[in-house]
């Protein structure tokens, strides 16, 4: 029933893209563009197929950075999360400066990180990812961790918990939701800043490199192809992010029931 | 020894600075084990801070609080008291069971004494069907029950609740007072309770302590005289609505701008506790 009910939501949203493509490809029959302006869908697809090897091989690189940087940056960010809780004074200094640094591009800075390190290297890229996702991180849990029911702490005291078993038993089951919630916003953004910092410089062997290149050719429908593949590659981090926190939360319910 | 014993509490919070505020002024209360003692008073007269300084959840600035005999803070960490609120305070990622069995698991019991004693607790609150739900599951008259059920849970001699039925209609507020006083007479539990309900306070209670804010402090004890057994006849009868009077007086007595009539302030002071 429930899976019949899922199919018959997700209907209408795929008539409708369906139906842009379909129209998108007409209008370009049509009006006759030219490729340099718009490329077909059709042409897309064949370019997307043509090039399924190299657009793999793009695609890794820039996937790997971006899952380098999405690890490293959560456990950064969580890690960093629990001496904020803990510490009030350093969460007084940090925090503002993480909202404020959530809500800018941060990820020009690559151009200065490239500067660092060697040509070819890739850790640039991967620190860049790092940063976004740490701060993503960062001021969610932190919010989980600290924004707890007051009735809760005062509960917690009354039966004589110590600071570790309330942190334990109330602040981090609190705070799972948002690391979640987090990691949802974490993984499109971690793709999205591995493209980004590649038009920074550096190696030419990943997706956001190749888009651009294959544009400064005029190669309109291949950079298109690219771009579908790059769509791809962060709906693949989202559908992840999503299948944790299913898992995840389903997990905790049964630890906490079973023990 | 009594259940409770407050000499001479005050509570200032910001002492020293502009934002000073005397929450509590010179109170002394004692509360018999076995009995039920209500606070009730408007917003602001430190009902709700002394409650606090009994569960030692706050530190008095000056006099002592005992409970049981002891101080109040090593009566909190033998857990002494149980504490229910306005909001029940389950944890949604607790089923209702594991709920119940969180101040057991604190005391380091093991996993099969826990599930037994919070089966035991869910028949005593007259819901073990639903020990495997969630919190979100039930309504809040439940939840409220569960927070009972777990307040009592480790079978403490007292149980402190801050406005615990604040929150629901009054239909399930009359049902839920008459379950409270079946289950402290069943587990003779002695309760210190803080409401806004007059009504709550006289049906409950075998004394009503009244409350006055700035600074807070207690202006009047009343005793209520309805007998150990109290139901649906108790609410209609007589002794029900002289309490309900003495109790509505004493409170108007602590508000200023209602005492405009000498009289009636006049009449007051004979029940005034300075002149018991």
């Amino acid at each position: 029933m429930a899976l019949v009910h899922r199919l018959r939501r997700s209907v209408p949203p795929l008539i409708f893209g369906i139906g842009f493509v379909v129209l998108w490809e007409g209008a370009v029959k049509v009006f006759d563009l030219k490729p340099y302006f718009l490329a077909a869908p059709s042409k897309i697809l064949e370019q997307f197929f043509d090039n399924f090897r190299l657009i793999r091989e793009a695609s890794t690189v820039s996937g790997t950075n971006a899952f380098i940087g999405l690890i490293a940056g959560t456990i950064a960010g969580v890690l960093m999360s629990f001496l904020l809780s803990k510490f009030r004074i350093l969460s007084e200094l940090m925090t503002p400066l993480a909202v404020a640094l959530n809500a800018i591009p941060i990820f020009v800075l690559v151009a200065v990180l490239n500067n660092m390190f060697s040509i070819t290297s890739e850790i640039p890229r991967r620190i860049m990812v790092t940063l976004v996702v740490y701060f993503i991180v960062l001021v969610n849990v932190a919010k989980g961790l600290t924004q707890v029911r007051s009735t809760h702490i005062e509960l917690m005291r009354s039966f004589a918990a110590s600071d570790m078993e309330i942190l334990r038993k109330v602040r981090i089951p609190n705070a799972l939701p948002y690391l979640f919630t987090s990691l949802k916003i974490a993984a499109p953004a971690s793709v999205i800043t591995a493209f980004v910092s590649e038009y920074f410089g550096g190696s030419q062997n990943g997706l956001g490199s190749r888009i651009t290149s294959n544009i400064a050719n005029s190669k309109n429908a291949s950079a298109w192809a690219y771009v579908l593949g790059a769509c791809l590659l962060g709906l693949l981090f989202f559908g992840i992010s999503i299948l944790l926190e299913n898992g995840a939360s389903r997990g905790a319910a049964k630890e906490y029931n079973n023990t | 020894m009594s259940a409770v014993n407050v000499t001479a509490a005050s509570k200032i919070f910001n002492k020293g600075t502009t934002k000073q505020v005397d929450a509590l002024l010179d109170v002394n209360l004692t509360v018999e084990p076995g009995e039920f003692i209500s606070l009730i008073g408007p917003s602001g007269c430190g009902k709700s801070t002394l409650l606090r300084l009994i569960a030692d959840l706050l530190e008095p600035t000056s006099g002592t609080v005992t409970v049981n005999g002891k101080p109040a803070a090593q009566a909190r960490l033998d857990q002494d008291y149980g504490m229910a609120f306005q909001h029940a305070g389950l944890f949604d990622w607790r089923n209702v069971a594991k709920n119940i069995e969180l101040p057991l698991e604190l005391k380091g019991w093991d996993k099969e004494k826990r599930k037994s004693r919070a089966m035991e607790m869910l028949e005593l609150v007259k819901l073990p069907e639903f020990a495997e739900l969630h919190p979100w599951q039930l309504s809040g008259g439940m939840q409220q029950r569960i927070a009972i059920a777990r307040a009592l849970a480790a079978h403490p001699s007292i149980l402190l609740m801050d406005e615990p039925f604040g929150a629901l209609d009054e239909m399930t507020r009359e049902y839920m007072q008459g379950e409270l006083l079946r289950i402290c007479a069943q587990t003779s539990t002695t309760v210190v309770f803080v409401t806004h309900s007059i009504p709550e306070a006289v049906y409950l209670s075998n004394r009503v302590v009244v409350m006055s804010p700035r600074p807070g402090r207690i202006t009047h004890l009343i005793e209520i005289n309805l007998g150990i057994v109290r139901g649906e006849a108790t609410r209609a009868s007589n002794e029900f609505f002289h309490g309900i009077t003495a109790v509505r007086e004493a409170l108007r007595g602590t508000r200023g701008d209602h005492v405009d009539d000498l009289d009636q302030a006049a009449k007051l002071v004979t029940r005034n506790v300075d002149d018991r």
